[in-house]
């Protein structure tokens, strides 16, 4: 006697292209992830200016100083004010010193809030001059408007 | 009685489901994380500290000076250069910069025109990025940037 197995037929889609589409959609976000982000900081919101460009290649021993709208300066996550500011660049200096490179040789790259009193960046720049720096960058973005 | 035996043709299928998941989350992490970044560019200040370059004797070697004065609120409310008044018109400041800058090019180097930014204490740091702007240079009809003065440095603060 022939019997007949009857089999469960599964209704199967075919995955291609949606595994085509999101590998698609993970080569873009990997792509344009910019892991440079931990350069910035949320407090600051940077002034924009229509001639800054992106740098063409990495700023030797780059000392980035995020100034907050409040004068509140970040340097490597820690808070400083204008008067306590030396401490920190300090502790980069004998970081620069340690690679046989010369204060001059360092930029010090200033993230100012749109907002800061001008005055503020102004101190910074005179406590960096205080400690033989001379190399200063103010950060802006750039406004293609 | 005769059987028939039925060879089934087996496909051997790949589970695709636990690299689904992955996919999906590697994607969702991406998407979450994602943030359009701005283009970031710098203006630079080379400021040794003063003495270190030495007496400057002639008249044509000293800085321009742009003054800008803020209302208590850090608003600009007018600016001078060379002692001419520009009420708060960046155009008119880079329209006189280029009439005493000339209009004659960069010049490479440390030979080039200086300008000195003498601003009060609270005047909102916006408004010297766009100082500076005006003083460094244009983009001219072709969307290049013609440069005006590279040398900027500031005046001691104003307490």
């Amino acid at each position: 006697m022939r019997v007949k197995s009857k089999k469960i037929d599964l209704a199967e889609g075919d995955l291609t292209p949606m595994i085509d589409m999101t590998f698609q959609l993970i080569a873009f976000f990997m792509v344009l992830i910019n892991f440079s982000q931990t350069e910035s900081d949320k407090r600051v919101k940077l002034p924009s200016s229509q001639l800054v460009k992106p740098p063409d290649g990495p700023l030797e021993f780059p000392i980035i100083l995020h100034v907050a709208k409040d004068g509140e300066i970040i340097l490597g996550g820690d808070s400083y004010t204008t008067e306590t500011l030396s401490t920190g660049l300090r502790g980069e200096l004998s970081v620069l010193s340690s690679q046989n490179l010369e204060p001059k040789d360092a930029n010090v790259i200033i993230r100012g809030h749109q907002d800061v009193a001008a005055g503020q960046v102004q101190e910074i720049i005179r406590v960096a001059q205080d400690l033989k720096l001379e190399r200063f960058k103010l950060r802006a973005k750039e406004d293609r408007s | 009685m005769r059987m028939r035996h039925q060879v089934e043709q087996e496909k051997n299928e790949l589970n695709m489901t636990s690299m689904i998941d992955i996919v999906f989350l590697l994607l969702v992490f991406f998407v979450m994380t994602f943030k359009i970044v701005e283009m970031e560019g710098d203006f630079s200040v080379r400021m040794p500290l003063a003495g270190d370059g030495g007496a400057t004797s002639d008249i044509a070697d000293l800085p321009l000076k742009l003054r800008l004065r803020a209302d208590g609120d850090g608003r600009l409310t007018s600016m001078s250069l060379n002692d001419v008044n520009l009420d708060t018109n960046f155009d008119q400041l880079r329209a006189n910069v280029i009439e005493i800058v000339g209009s004659s090019g960069p010049v490479e180097g440390d030979d080039g025109p200086e300008i000195e930014i003498d601003t009060d204490y609270n005047l909102r740091y916006a408004y010297v990025i766009q100082a500076i702007t005006s003083v460094s240079g244009y983009r001219n009809a072709n969307d290049e940037v013609e440069k005006l003065i590279e040398k900027i440095k500031f005046a001691k603060p104003r307490r």
